[in-house]
């Protein structure tokens, strides 16, 4: 493979990974607020 | 009470808020700008030619793994102090997001060493060290998902997020205190002096956008933390009234139905 692969492949992984994580972290949240009472979900 | 300002009052249905739709949006721009400096802009360098791209994502998500794992054992001492759940769900929450940005980390690290050594990875002492680093936090997020008693499991992981943090120096150094193959230091030690023009600026760049990413995952992930918490509570609770009810069905059927069920 060229060095301007792994440079695309080191990109396309990081941003790919972060996305994912992002992604099941709000999924996640919006799955567990909606068995949590209101007074317990109040950001700041 | 208008829909409008019922809107406001009404809590949210998840873990954003205004304040995480500002930072990500942040977030998003900045990582935007970093694709277009540091894929497009920015010229390859003199010595390390065309694989500094790789250290535009190397340097910020070791940078971010290190801050995070901090954050952790600061969190951990405030949790052994005040023992309350905001610092152990904080320090969990931390280790959780520095994880990701060290397997990232090592990830280009290995697409940077198949380029410049020939091979994805040698146990030359840095590498020796990052290992052992990221098996550590493994190790604290395995210890955080045993089923035990919160304060117990607090306790426990508190000491190992302490613990931990001693490796970060050690990995830090190991490219001074031992010959490797790794280059030396670019973070804090901090980027290197060579480096000029939208190379740096790239750098300082990809440091930045990371930071606020960071910050957003953060917040989001101790809020999802968070509700976990609560969500086992009720669903504890849902099981006591459902035994309670259950015990009283059986206790009024009398002798003849009110065997004991277990």
């Amino acid at each position: 493979m060229s060095t301007n692969a792994y440079i695309a492949i080191a990109w396309a992984v990081t941003f790919a990974v972060i996305a994912l994580y992002a992604a099941w972290i709000v999924r996640r949240g919006r799955e567990l607020s909606r068995r949590v009472p209101e007074e317990d979900r109040r950001w700041m | 009470m208008s829909a409008l300002a019922a809107d406001r009052t009404a809590a949210p249905t998840s873990t954003g808020s205004t304040a995480t739709r500002v930072l990500g949006a942040v977030a998003l721009v900045g990582l935007a700008a970093v694709a277009l400096f540091g894929l497009v802009i920015s010229p390859p360098d003199a010595e390390l030619g065309e694989t500094i791209r790789i250290l535009y994502m190397h340097v910020p998500t070791v940078s971010v793994a290190y801050l995070a794992f901090v954050i952790t054992a600061v969190a951990s001492v405030a949790y052994l102090w005040k023992r309350t759940e905001f610092w152990d769900l904080l320090a969990a929450s931390s280790a959780e997001v520095g994880v990701v940005f060290f397997a990232l980390t090592i990830f280009n690290g290995m697409m940077w060493g198949k380029v410049t050594w020939g091979v994805f990875w040698r146990w030359e002492p840095r590498l020796v060290t990052t290992t052992v680093l990221f098996l550590t936090y493994i190790g604290y997020l395995v210890v955080r998902s045993i089923p035990t008693e919160p304060r117990t499991r607090g306790t426990v992981s508190a000491v190992i997020g302490i613990m931990a943090v001693v490796n970060i120096p050690i990995t830090h150094k190991a490219v001074d205190w031992w010959r490797g193959l790794h280059q030396s230091r670019t973070v804090l030690g901090t980027v290197d002096p060579e480096m000029q023009g939208s190379q740096l600026f790239t750098t300082y760049l990809s440091l930045t956008a990371f930071m606020v990413l960071f910050a957003w995952l953060l917040v989001h992930r101790f809020r999802l933390a968070w509700l976990g918490e609560r969500a086992a509570e009720q669903g504890l609770e849902a099981a006591l009234a459902d035994r309670r009810a259950e015990g009283q069905t059986s206790g009024s059927a009398g002798p003849a139905g009110g065997g004991a069920t277990a």
